[in-house]
């Protein structure tokens, strides 16, 4: 009677008062015909990365003030990819998230113009938004994926300001869904995805089942210019304000920033004409 | 506190009081698009800014405050930029462009695709309906490669512009779409080989077929810009007219849309050039080519009207891509004058070199400001199409030529180095020399200013005159005060600096540039009635009055460059821009600059000058067609005997 259930979509559709009925038919409609996704992709401002960082003189942050700032190229490559999927006709609709100040929907703008249907903007200003956290914005993320009812979040593998590499992994672990980070290669197969992934030792290919996150990683794609044309016309598209709490999100720092510091400047190196006089000096040095 | 002791109003809400657009709202209760829009009925509005300064007259309304864009307009401009940044420092390979004198497929793929070839195209056909201003800042990055700048400016500033200003609506219905993507690319055909700035002598003609279906068009044409990847052009040729008056069947020249796809059309091989190699110029020529008579542009005869206004209109766009060059410019050399040592000392610690960046900014300074005012005025005059001809044309005299003297005073900065291929410097150099032929050479623009702005000056002289022979009193106390107090160096005052710390009614300039201001000030009373003299001198002979004329002219492109600068650097401080106290150094040291210079040259227009005998000179050499002067060595032989002798005391 009960096909291949999936238990983690009822459980979260149920969670969010939906009708029995209709929970029944998405299911059915999931496994004949997995085409129709909806993508939620997270696109973060961040410094710009060609712009060189300067240390405040206080040494609490870096100088944000007047930089230029833009999206963080891994969520471009994040976007691309929902994009792509669009273009092949496997989902039918993309929402664009950030988390941030009033200027997060510039970037928002962007992924809008770039090809998302409409954005979500959480407002989290000052104080609040420098001490955020991957923990807190995978909660977030989430909820929102919850709510929105998507089946696939595509994410960075990491912001080029924080680098911290965590966010996709958690919002998976609290959605309980499977996760396929540092995506090389996307390809979707019936009810699953295929996914090639760089790791260390090299590819490794992993099939995912939806409802899914995947973190995306250099060589995923090259991303697109957001033209002019649809700059334009991402005008007419909605984003959707909220902030934090609307989520029964608590946004209470768990970590302190103690001192940022410019990296040590490099010592110079020094030649050598032999390996004994290699040995001589590192035995002089104390590292032999 | 303030010295006036008048409460502070909120600068939110700068009052205007005699017109309610401070709230974005007209009087009528039109939503306004522009915030500093005013009221169309006021007589202030009747003509552009720099035509008065030759009556000794400040419109301040039409230049101050700075012009600016709503918050909205403003993002999406800015959401605009960042793509086209990207797309020019990593898919524009400007040095291979140079060398091989050709722009990639895939590049120019690629800015069609960003939508670069339909930025000023209305939306509804496609394009991407950007506002002069919008325009002009894009145009700060296209700049960045001279070749495509010249490209896509050849394509849709004069190409396509002239469909869409005197178009009608099925030629536009038909055309403008596929312009605007950039799957059709135009070009405009005007120059022949023996027509260049006189643009009225053309010897390509239309005859109208004996069906009267389609004219022949039979000539050749030089120098098209796109002349040879062109699709569709917009060709200038002589059709019989005849005037419906007198019968008498004259020469006039007509502006048609031409289709490459008409036949008889055929593109020589393009011209290697000294800059802008990556831009295709050649020759066109036209061979019997049928073109149907609803591809007449505008009317049979009014091909030059048309010509002009298009030229005219894509002028003022030149300010904003020269500053956008000088800016990067400044930028990779100051890095070159921070790191490089000499005697000791880093180059930027020699006055010399501080003077050379001082100089190239205060350049690109003024030439931004001049080119967003004048688009300003352009898009927030009430009712649309005013006639900024002038203005565009000092925008483009003082930008070409600041953009030469810059990028050479660059490569000097980096001396040898600057003069190698591997450095982008020359190319630079060789790029930027057309800036000062194409798009109406300069000394043809000067003589425009310097007469557009006499005759306006003349018809309003002679208006005065008129009612000074009828004996209006009101009009000769005037003329005395004028005369006198001018005499005295303390002309009518303009008003145009405010008093107290904030700006009044928002049409005036903060006190921390009375310096420059005041100067200005003094200036435009100068020029009124220096303008007087001059007309009571020459008379109508004025037009033969070259030197003069270009004397007037660059003394009125400087008042024009100190206005926009005062009025720019005003807006920064009151809007609290980032360093707007360097602005204000700037803006006053510029204005101090500039008068200097006027100075000099009303001297010379007043008094003694060395006019008559630089002609003479320049005619005998011309007469003989060479140098004329003996060479040094020469000698005669009779004259051994005067050899040098001390004389004997």
């Amino acid at each position: 009677m009960w096909p291949i259930f999936d238990y983690g979509r009822f459980v979260s559709i149920i969670s969010s008062s939906d009708v029995y009925g209709v929970v029944w038919m998405r299911s059915l409609a999931q496994l004949h015909k997995m085409a129709n996704l909806r993508v939620l992709v997270g696109v973060k401002r961040v410094i710009d990365y060609a712009v060189k960082i300067r240390v405040k003189p206080d040494n609490s942050g870096v100088v944000t003030d007047g930089v230029k700032h833009s999206m963080n190229p891994f969520c471009e490559i994040a976007m691309e990819e929902a994009v792509r999927l669009k273009e092949k006709k496997l989902a039918k609709e993309i929402i664009a998230v950030s988390c941030g100040p009033a200027q997060a929907q510039e970037t928002i703008r962007t992924a809008l113009a770039m090809g998302a249907d409409r954005g979500i903007h959480v407002e989290v200003t000052g104080k609040e938004y420098e001490n955020m956290t991957p923990l807190h914005v995978s909660k977030i993320m989430a909820k929102l994926a919850q709510d929105q009812e998507a089946n696939l979040v595509i994410l960075g593998k990491q912001s080029i300001d924080g680098d911290n590499n965590q966010t996709g992994q958690m919002t998976a672990a609290l959605l309980d869904w499977p996760q396929a980070t540092f995506a090389s290669e996307v390809t979707k197969e019936n009810d699953h995805l295929k996914v090639v992934r760089e790791i260390d030792g090299g590819l490794e290919t992993v099939k995912v089942t939806l409802p899914a996150v995947i973190t995306a990683d250099l060589r995923l794609n090259e991303p697109r210019y957001a033209t002019l044309p649809n700059i334009m016309k991402a005008k007419k598209k909605k984003i959707a304000k909220h902030k934090a709490a609307d989520f029964g999100v608590d946004l209470t720092p768990t970590l302190e920033v103690v001192g940022v510091e410019d990296p040590p400047v490099r010592q110079a190196g020094q030649k050598v004409e032999s390996t004994e006089e290699l040995v001589a000096k590192l035995k002089d040095s104390g590292v032999v | 506190m303030l010295s006036t002791g008048k409460l502070r109003p909120t600068l939110g809400l700068v009052r205007r009081p005699w017109c309610a657009s401070a709230a974005g709202i007209h009087s009528s209760g039109r939503r306004l698009h522009n915030p500093d829009e005013v009221d169309l009925f006021d007589f202030r509005y009747t003509t552009p800014f720099v035509k008065n300064l030759f009556v000794g007259k400040f419109i301040r309304e039409q230049v101050f405050p700075f012009p600016r864009l709503n918050q909205q307009d403003y993002d999406q401009l800015q959401q605009m930029v960042d793509p086209v940044e990207r797309f020019f420092k990593d898919d524009v390979d400007s040095a291979q462009i140079d060398t091989d004198a050709k722009i990639p497929a895939e590049t120019l793929q690629g800015l069609k695709d960003l939508g670069l070839f339909g930025m000023q195209v209305p939306l509804e056909y496609g394009g991407l309906g950007l506002s002069n201003t919008e325009y002009a800042r894009l145009g700060e990055i296209t700049a960045i490669d001279g070749a495509i700048a010249v490209t896509l400016a050849a394509h849709q500033a004069i190409g396509l512009k002239g469909i869409m200003i005197a178009g009608n609506a099925e030629q536009k219905a038909k055309y403008l779409p596929k312009l605007a993507t950039g799957e059709h690319v135009a070009a405009f055909a005007l120059t022949e080989p023996s027509s260049g700035s006189d643009a009225a002598s053309i010897q390509t003609r239309a005859t109208l077929s004996d069906s009267g279906k389609h004219f022949l068009l039979n000539g050749g044409k030089i120098w098209i810009s796109n002349g040879g990847i062109a699709d569709v052009f917009t060709v200038f040729a002589k059709t019989e007219v005849v005037d419906s008056k007198s019968g008498e069947v004259k020469d006039k020249v007509t502006a048609f849309i031409v289709e490459r796809s008409f036949g008889g059309i055929t593109s020589g091989k393009p011209e290697d050039k000294l800059g802008i190699r990556g831009s295709n110029t050649c020759t066109v020529h036209f061979e019997d080519t049928p073109v149907p008579i609803e591809n007449v542009l505008g009317e049979v005869g009014g091909g030059f009207k048309v010509a002009m206004n298009i030229l005219n209109g894509g002028r003022f766009s030149m300010g904003s891509s020269g500053a956008g060059i000088v800016k990067k410019l400044i930028e990779q050399t100051a890095e070159h004058a921070t790191t490089r040592t000499q005697f000791d000392r880093k180059l930027m610690e020699f006055p010399i070199i501080q003077e050379k960046f001082a100089e190239m900014a205060l350049r690109a300074y003024a030439m931004e400001s001049m080119a967003y005012l004048t688009a300003g005025i352009m898009d927030r005059w009430p009712g649309g199409s005013p006639d900024c001809s002038v203005e565009a044309a000092m925008v483009k005299v003082y930008s070409s030529e600041s953009v030469w003297s810059s990028v050479s005073e660059a490569l000097q900065v980096l001396g040898g180095l600057g003069y190698m291929k591997e450095y982008p410097y020359e190319r630079y150099l060789r790029d930027a020399r057309i800036l000062m032929i194409f798009e109406g050479t300069n000394e043809i623009l000067r003589m425009y200013i310097a007469l557009v702005g006499m005759k306006f000056a003349g018809d309003i002289l002679k208006e005065k005159l008129k009612e000074l022979k009828r004996g209006n009193i009101g009009v000769i106390l005037q003329t005395v005060r004028q005369r006198w107090g001018s005499g005295f160096g303390m002309g009518p005052s303009h008003g145009f600096v405010s008093e107290d710390r904030f700006i009044g009614d928002g049409f005036k300039a903060h006190p921390s540039l009375t310096a420059g201001a005041k100067l200005l000030e003094e200036n435009v009373n100068n020029l009124g009635t220096m303008t007087e003299t001059l007309l009571a001198r020459h008379g109508k002979g004025i037009v033969e009055e070259q030197l003069v004329l270009k004397r007037v002219a660059d003394i009125t492109i400087n008042m024009y460059a100190m206005t926009a600068v005062v009025s720019r650097a005003s807006k920064a401080v009151v809007m609290g821009l980032p360093n707007y106290d360097h602005e204000v150094l700037m803006a006053n040291t510029f204005c101090q600059k500039t008068y200097n210079e006027n100075m000099q040259m009303f001297h010379d227009l007043g008094g003694e000058n060395t006019d008559a005998a630089v002609q003479k000179i320049g005619k005998d050499i011309l007469k003989t067609g060479n140098y004329i002067a003996a060479h040094p060595l020469d000698r005669t032989h009779d004259f051994d005997n005067i050899d040098v002798v001390p004389p004997q005391r």
